[in-house]
Parts: C-alpha cells; sequence; structure tokens
C-alpha cells in the first residue's frame, strides 16, 4: 500500500480523476501500439483536439447541467441554429468574423435565457424543455438556412481549425506552442507553491516538499512532452486554435466551478436542493444561470464547428448532446446530481474521442466503434452505481476534493487498485 | 372472572434499529370487538409497534410473538396481514390524488371480469362500500378533488372492501376538523356492533376519553399499563398524561445562569397557510416573543405546526404567508426569502438534519461557510484559507469531531453532523437562532453538549427559540415555554414551575376556532 499512498499523496487524493486519466493514457498506448505508431503523433493528435474540441466545450456546461440534477438535450440543434445565423450574417450582411462570434453568443444567451425561464421559473424539468428546444432549435436551423448549407469566410475557419503563428529564431519548433509549454509549467509550478504556502499560513496539513517538487516536475514531464508532440508537427502547425479556446474555456470554467460563490450554490443546489434553499441559495438563479451558461457554450461549439467544416449546414450538431453527456458520465458525475468536475469530464470526452479515433485508424468499422462506446459508458456509470450501493454515498465527489493525507479509506484504495488494474488491462 | 376473548395479542415484542431499541417488551392484548387506544409521546414506539403488527417490519426482525386470532401470527410482509383481515391506515394517506374514489378503494384489489377490470362492478361495490362510510361523492370523481375528511373516509371504506377484522388507525383525527372528526368516531363506534375491532393511535385525549374501551400507554420502547374501562366509564385523562410523561428529571441538563435582557424578536398575529391545501391552516394568528440571552422552548405534538410556525418565519420558507409581523429589536422586517431571513440575523437549524439541513455530498469546510458565502468571498470568489480558518475555528469551539475539517459530513456521527449544522448557522452571525428538534437523533453525551453549546450562545445575547418534543428536555434547557396545539399557541409556562403534566394539557387542548384569522 507504500506506493497507492505515495502515488495518492502525488495526485493529492483525486485519485477518482487520475483514474479514468491512467485509462486515457493506456487507451492512447494500447492504440498507438496496435496501429503500428499511427496514435500518438502530432498530426493525428491535432486532429483529435480540432475534431473533437466543440463536444468539450459543450461537456464544460453539460456538467454544470447535470450537476445541478437537469439534463440538456438541446445543445446540438442550438449550435446548429447558432451556426447557420452567424454564417449567413457574414454572408449577406459582410461583419467582420469577431462581431460575427459575438452576435453568435448572444443569440445563444437568448436560446438559453429562453430555456431557463421554463426550467428555473416555471419549473419544468429540463428534460423536457431542451427536448422541445431540441426540436425547435433544429426546426430553426433549417428554416433561417432554408435547409442548405453556408460556407463562411476564411477569416472565421481559424476559430475551428487555425494554428498559432510562427515567429522568431528557429528552434527547431513553432514558437507559439513553445512559448504556451514554458507558460504552462511556469503557472502550474506557480500554483503548486502558492497552494504549500497557503497551506502553511492556516496551518493546514502541508504535503512534504518532495511530493510538491515532484508533482512539479511530473507536470513539466507531460506538458514538455506534449509540447513537443504539437511543436514538432508539419511547417505551418503547431497547437490547434481550438484546442487553445479550449483550454481558456477550461481554466475558466474550472475556476468558477471549484472557486467562486456561484461554483459553490451549483453544487449545493445539485448536492441537497432543499437544503440549499435553507441555506439562504437562490435556487431558481442558479438553475436560470447554468441552462444559459450550457446555451452560450453551444453557441460556442456551434462556432467553432463551422469554423472547421468551413460552412454550416442543417445537419450540423446532430447527436452531439449524447457525445457530451457521455463525456460527463465517464469523467465521473452523478445522475442524481451534486457530483462533477469539469476536468473530469474533459478527461471522460478525450477517453471517447481516443476510442473513437483509435478504432478508426484500425479500420475497426462504426458498427463496432458504437457498441464498444456504448459498453464503456455503461461500465463508467455502473462503477459509479456500483460504489453508492456499497453504501458509500459519494461516488467521486468527496474524493476530487478530498484532500486530507489521513483520508485513506477502504473506498480509495479500493479505487486506486481498481483505476490500476484498469489501465493495466489496457496496455 | 372468565379469560377475556382476545383477537390479538402481542407478547413482549422487541424491536431493535441500528443503534436503538425502539421497542423492548411490549406487551398489548386487544379483546374482539373493543375501541384499543395506544397513546404515548412522540417517538415512544407506537407506530414502530403498529408496523411490527403489520408486517411492515417482517416476521423476524422483531422479537417476541404475535398472537392474532388465537394462532400464532407471522407475517411476511403487508399482503399477509391483509390477507388475515389486519389493515392499517397511516397517518400520511396513501391515496393516489389523480386516481377516482373507486379506482382508489380497488387499488391491488381489482374488481376483475371476463376482459380486464370491471368497471361497472367496481363502480357499484365502491358505491355501496361509500354507503357505509356516509360518503355521498360520485366514485368517479377525483381524489384531490374531495377533503381531507373525505379523503380519510375512503381509505377506510378501500379497508372495509378487504373484509377487516381488526382496523388500525395512526392518527386519524390529525388532519380533520372538529365535524369530520365527529363523524369519524361515529363511524368507529358503528364499526363496533359490526363486531370490527379497532386499535387507534391518538394524541387527542378528549376524543380518546370518549371513545375508548382500553387504552394501552407506551413510553421510551416500554408499555406502561393497560386501563381497561368498565361499560360507560370515562377514563381519567391525568392518569393517560402522567402515564405518558412519567419518569424523572435528573441532571442531565447544564447549569446556566439565565441572564436576560430586552425583547430580541417578536410575532404578532403571524398566519400561516399550508402550500398545497389552501383552506387550511397552519398557524393562526400566533403571537410570542424572545428575550435577549432567552432561550424559549415551543412544546406541541406531531403535526402541531411548530416546524411550520419556525419555517414560514425564517423567509417565509414554509406555506402561504397570510397576516402577520415579526419584530426585531422593535422594528419590523419582512424577510421574505431566506437570503433576506439571514441577512436580518435569523438562523434556522432544521429537525431534518438529512433531508433539509445538509448536503451530503459536501466536506465540513465547505457546509460550515455555506451559508454565510459572501462573508469569505470578496468578489464573489471563495476565499478557500478564510474557509479553512472558521472551519477549523468552529471545529475546535464546538468540538466537532473529525481528524480533519477536509472530511466529508457523511462520515460523521448524528452528533457532530449537528455540530457541523450549528456551526454552519453560527457562521452566519445570527441574533435569532431558531433549533428545531437540535437533539433528535444524537446519543446522549451529544446532547448535553448541545445544551452547553445553547447555554453559550444565550450568554453571549442570542436569543433562541427550542422546538422540541421532548418536554423533560424543554424543562431542562428553557426559560419559558410556548404550548402549541393544532396551529395555535395555546399558553405559554416559566419553565421553572411546569410540569410536563402542565405541558401536554396544553398541548392537547383543542385551540378555541374563533382565533383563526380574521
Amino acid at each position: 500500500m507504500d506506493a497507492v499512498k505515495s502515488l495518492k499523496q502525488l495526485f493529492g487524493g483525486s485519485l477518482r480523476q487520475f483514474g479514468m486519466l491512467f485509462v486515457l493514457v493506456g487507451l492512447a498506448i494500447f492504440f498507438h501500439l496496435m496501429t503500428g505508431g499511427l496514435v500518438v503523433t502530432p498530426t493525428n493528435l491535432m486532429n483529435l483536439l480540432n475534431g473533437n474540441s466543440y463536444i468539450l466545450v459543450l461537456a464544460i456546461g453539460m456538467v454544470m447541467v447535470i450537476v445541478i440534477g437537469h439534463i440538456d438535450l438541446s445543445v446540438g440543434s442550438v449550435a446548429a441554429f447558432v451556426g447557420i445565423v452567424v454564417a449567413i450574417a457574414m454572408r449577406d450582411w459582410g461583419i467582420p468574423w469577431w462581431v460575427a462570434v459575438l452576435l453568435g453568443l448572444v443569440i445563444g444567451a437568448i436560446c438559453g435565457a429562453w430555456q431557463g425561464f421554463w426550467v428555473a421559473y416555471v419549473g419544468i424539468p429540463g428534460f423536457i424543455v431542451t427536448l422541445a428546444g431540441y426540436m425547435f432549435f433544429r426546426g430553426a436551423n433549417q428554416f433561417v438556412g432554408k435547409s442548405l448549407t453556408v460556407a463562411v469566410p476564411k477569416d472565421f475557419q481559424f476559430l475551428g481549425n487555425g494554428y498559432l503563428p510562427e515567429w522568431g529564431p528557429n528552434t527547431g519548433m513553432n514558437n507559439s506552442t513553445l512559448l504556451l509549454g514554458l507558460v504552462a509549467i511556469l503557472a502550474l509550478s506557480w500554483a503548486q507553491l502558492r497552494q504549500r504556502a497557503a497551506l502553511a499560513k492556516v496551518n493546514a496539513a502541508v504535503p512534504p516538499f518532495g511530493v510538491t517538487i515532484a508533482r512539479i516536475v511530473l507536470m513539466a514531464v507531460v506538458v514538455g512532452w506534449l509540447t513537443w508532440m504539437f511543436g514538432t508537427g508539419r511547417p505551418g502547425t503547431s497547437f490547434p486554435v481550438p484546442g487553445l479556446i479550449l483550454g481558456l474555456l477550461v481554466i475558466l470554467y474550472s475556476f468558477v466551478t471549484q472557486r467562486t460563490v456561484t461554483g459553490r450554490h451549483i453544487y449545493a443546489v445539485g448536492g441537497n436542493r432543499l437544503a440549499a434553499e435553507l441555506s439562504g441559495v437562490n435556487t431558481k438563479r442558479t438553475y436560470f444561470l447554468v441552462m444559459l451558461n450550457m446555451s452560450v457554450l453551444s453557441a460556442f461549439a456551434g462556432i467553432m464547428f463551422v469554423g472547421r467544416s468551413t460552412a454550416s449546414g442543417p445537419f450540423d450538431g446532430v447527436g452531439w448532446e449524447l457525445d457530451a453527456i457521455a463525456a460527463v458520465f465517464i469523467g465521473g458525475a452523478a445522475v442524481s446530481g451534486g457530483v462533477g468536475t469539469v476536468i473530469g469530464s474533459i478527461i471522460g470526452g478525450l477517453v471517447m474521442a481516443v476510442l473513437n479515433n483509435g478504432l478508426q485508424l484500425m479500420s475497426v468499422g462504426s458498427d463496432w466503434t458504437q457498441m464498444i462506446k456504448g459498453l464503456v459508458l455503461l461500465v463508467a456509470v455502473a462503477v459509479d452505481v456500483w460504489q453508492k450501493s456499497q453504501g458509500r454515498p459519494s461516488v467521486s465527489g468527496l474524493l476530487f476534493r478530498g484532500k486530507g493525507a489521513k483520508s485513506v479509506t477502504p473506498t480509495e484504495a479500493d479505487l486506486v487498485e481498481e483505476s490500476l488494474s484498469k489501465a493495466d488491462g489496457a496496455h | 372472572m372468565d379469560q377475556p376473548d382476545y383477537i390479538l395479542s402481542m407478547e413482549h415484542i422487541t424491536k431493535d434499529f441500528p443503534g436503538v431499541r425502539a421497542l423492548d417488551g411490549v406487551s398489548l392484548r386487544v379483546r374482539r370487538g373493543e375501541i384499543h387506544a395506544i397513546c404515548g409521546e412522540n417517538g415512544a414506539g407506537k407506530s414502530t409497534l403498529m408496523k411490527v403488527l403489520s408486517g411492515v417490519h417482517p416476521h423476524g426482525t422483531y422479537g417476541g410473538e404475535i398472537h392474532y386470532d388465537n394462532r400464532l401470527a407471522e407475517f411476511a410482509n403487508i399482503r399477509d396481514s391483509e390477507h388475515a383481515g389486519i389493515v392499517i391506515i397511516h397517518q400520511e394517506l396513501a391515496l393516489i390524488p389523480e386516481l377516482s374514489i373507486a379506482e382508489n378503494i380497488f387499488l391491488g384489489n381489482e374488481v376483475r371480469g371476463r376482459f380486464g377490470i370491471d368497471w361497472i362492478g367496481a363502480r357499484q361495490n365502491a358505491r355501496a362500500l361509500m354507503e357505509r362510510v356516509g360518503l355521498q361523492d360520485d366514485p368517479d370523481a377525483q381524489i384531490k378533488s374531495i377533503g381531507v375528511g373525505k379523503q380519510q373516509l375512503v381509505e377506510i371504506a378501500k379497508a372495509i372492501s378487504k373484509d377487516v377484522q381488526l382496523l388500525i388507525l395512526d392518527e386519524p383525527t390529525a388532519a380533520l376538523n372538529e365535524t369530520d372528526s365527529a363523524h369519524l368516531l361515529d363511524l368507529i363506534r358503528e364499526f363496533k356492533t359490526h363486531g370490527i375491532t379497532c386499535i387507534m393511535i391518538s394524541h387527542k385525549l378528549n376524543e380518546i376519553a370518549a371513545i375508548a374501551d382500553s387504552i394501552t400507554i407506551i413510553r421510551d420502547g416500554h408499555s406502561v399499563e393497560t386501563i381497561t374501562l368498565a361499560e360507560g366509564e370515562r377514563v381519567n385523562e391525568d392518569r393517560i398524561i402522567r402515564g405518558m410523561v412519567g419518569r424523572e428529571l435528573t441532571s442531565r441538563y447544564p447549569d446556566r445562569a439565565p441572564n436576560i435582557g430586552e425583547v430580541l424578536f417578536e410575532v404578532k398575529d403571524w398566519t400561516v397557510l399550508h402550500p398545497e391545501i389552501s383552506e387550511r391552516v397552519v398557524c393562526k394568528g400566533s403571537n410570542f416573543e424572545i428575550r435577549r440571552g432567552e432561550i424559549v422552548g415551543f412544546a406541541g405534538l406531531m403535526g402541531a405546526g411548530r416546524t411550520e410556525l419556525a419555517r414560514s418565519l425564517f423567509g417565509r420558507s414554509y406555506g402561504t404567508y397570510v397576516q402577520g409581523q415579526i419584530f426585531l429589536h422593535g422594528e419590523e422586517i419582512v424577510p421574505k426569502n431566506v437570503e433576506q431571513a439571514i441577512g436580518v440575523g435569523m438562523a434556522y437549524v432544521t429537525e431534518d438534519r438529512k433531508v433539509l439541513g445538509l448536503n451530503l455530498l459536501d466536506d465540513i469546510r465547505t457546509t460550515v461557510v455555506s451559508a454565510a458565502l459572501n462573508k469569505i468571498s470578496p468578489r464573489n470568489v471563495v476565499d478557500r484559507n478564510a474557509e479553512f480558518i472558521a472551519a477549523e475555528q468552529y471545529r475546535t469551539d464546538l468540538r466537532i469531531k473529525t481528524p480533519s475539517v477536509n472530511e466529508g459530513v457523511v462520515k460523521l456521527s448524528g452528533g457532530n453532523q449537528q455540530k457541523v449544522v450549528v456551526a454552519k448557522w453560527l457562521f452566519t452571525e445570527p441574533e435569532l437562532l431558531i433549533l428545531d428538534e437540535p437533539t433528535r437523533g444524537i446519543d446522549v453525551g451529544a446532547k448535553y453538549e448541545m445544551y452547553g453549546i445553547m447555554n453559550a450562545l444565550a450568554a453571549q445575547g442570542k436569543a433562541i427559540m427550542m422546538i422540541s418534543s421532548e418536554l423533560p428536555e424543554l424543562l431542562g434547557t428553557c426559560d419559558r415555554i410556548y404550548t402549541v396545539s393544532q396551529g395555535a399557541i395555546t399558553g405559554c409556562l416559566n419553565a421553572a414551575d411546569a410540569t410536563q403534566e402542565d405541558l401536554m394539557r396544553l398541548m392537547t387542548l383543542v385551540p378555541n376556532t374563533t382565533i383563526n384569522a380574521a
């Protein structure tokens, strides 16, 4: 158990999340070997990010919706509706790309306010409201676009498949990517040290200095390797723009959900609505904001997708809601609400993406791909449910936040074993 | 003297729940054809006993024997006991509001025709049954369209449709008005003439006195005594009360020297309606006051409306506000939601920790600050250090037993969970602290600590409103005690010279209905 304990310290107790991360890494290595080295290459990683970042953007919003105990089925339709409006606005009115983006986000906010109103203030379950939205906004997309495909200008497309510029001395890498990687390493190290200082200031249990150093080194190695991968692709490529947008959104929403009053309210409402209400939380406003936010992120996803596919069409966004929901549940959210994190959902989404991509590269047909994906989702949630039936009410939420070194319970030990064996099995 | 004919005899029934012995050798003998009342305080074990009898707690999960109709009864579930002719009508009616009267009467017992359910036959049978209980409504009327009194009658019609021998009524008149109650009691008397035996659990001593042939008193999981009355004899209500509360007050309460100041909190003419049933008044023009440094108790039986009163005061978080005023330091305040109530310095520790008090997914530190997050969140960002410091402070002050404030609240014992809830409310720096059953479900040691916390808070000059169903606790900790019965305050006693009997008398008093909101 010593190994487990040191692992735990290294990862700060959030092992369930890291369990899924192990699965992700394991899957990537597995497919890499099976395809004779096609998966972990600069080009494929860029494709992975470009081809999935809009789903991952949706997953960020979806995890918040699921935490408050609702679901949003309308995201694909809202994305498609926003996409067509933006494309037509640029074509017919000739507005610049950034005005189009703003316009899209505003339309997303209006769609979200509409749905949020019914969920929060009329009290209709999100499932129903967004099922209605799913139909309505799909129809609106086809009405506005007359069921036609509308191309978007070149300078808009970088949002979906653009790369960072090349500049400065020849380092053998894309310098923008290099800079990004260095900034990331510095920021992560600084955050670790700052956390230590903060813990020391309030006399809380500070992890041994060695553990902090080990963490920083580990992060630096991972980020450094990613930098190298993305920086040494074909000339003219770099860490992709959609990936950068995604990264910024993940940082923003992780902060909002974990550190702000609004975030606390989201978890409080999802964990126990009645208790939250009796603690002075405005539950209706929370519902409203979360639903509103989901549609804004749907708009974002729609814009990114239109950029990537260079045009907006009547069948954009079909089935996205289900991919986003699957990502969230694989990422450890609970169906009953109150549990789930942005990071977890991103990892869940990446697991699905790598599965898709790997199976495709292995020339596995979409029949098998879908069956395998279905089973993965089922198993991930079954683990959750099984955890609960063992009388452990918190599936993973507690583990995400639990940072006390003393809180090694059988639950966590089990999880470590389980995730390790999972990772092993994947090798 | 010949041996009476017992339809039911439950001998030395013992039932354990994790950590608690709910019934400890309870015996109950019911003669055939009588009306047998069961009395006892809340939590004495009456409902558990009836659940044992009806098979909700199946044979094998309790100790002792049940003899029914001269045979050993080993019911595995409710169907078994219903098959034997035992039907229980719970306090919370088990009707489906969207279905019709006839559908409800035959639910689970449908009249079968050649093709599925014979609705014509069902309707006819329903009409006949409804006639027996004095219901003149259309059998197709939806349950939700008829009043509570009539719903109770539908339950009884459902019971007699099952060929009932022994009818058990749990607080049948708790939700009924005078007329409906009287009608129901008449009906029970009439059943008696048809040979149906009836067990009735009730808090209303006047009703018991009017109707019962025998009375069994249960206290703290023991059967205290059974009073058998001769024909026409009327029971002495004081005797029942003494039996229900008759335990000695020991030094289970920490000493305190009250230092009572000026009036801090005052409520005038507070009237509130039930949130769903708008004709039901749950708070009937309540007036009371609490002074600085004073602990004021609210005594009442279950369903008397104490929690409803507290929650409606706390930002109108229960029911529909009709009228009434709240004064804090002599100035009127109008908290229309919980946020505002917290803002003006009110705090409410709920009676139902797990359902209303805690997010069981949360850890201690986040729970402690959750009702006043803005205090530690400049520009909407939670200061995790301030949170940790606050949680640690309360961990020390309230002696919350946990290795770390990062632990999940779900891992704590009931007493420590309660302390976390109290800490959460103390963090809001309230002036008025409402404690609703603060010692429910926690052990004796934790109770003592909770009383100590209350005393300390009172000494700091806070006003404390304490709702409790344990009379000794109220007498042991409070300065004054208001009694509540059927939504109205029926009296106010100084704890120093009140007795449990005095309280019980006021708690069971039927309030003058003219107190009703004008």
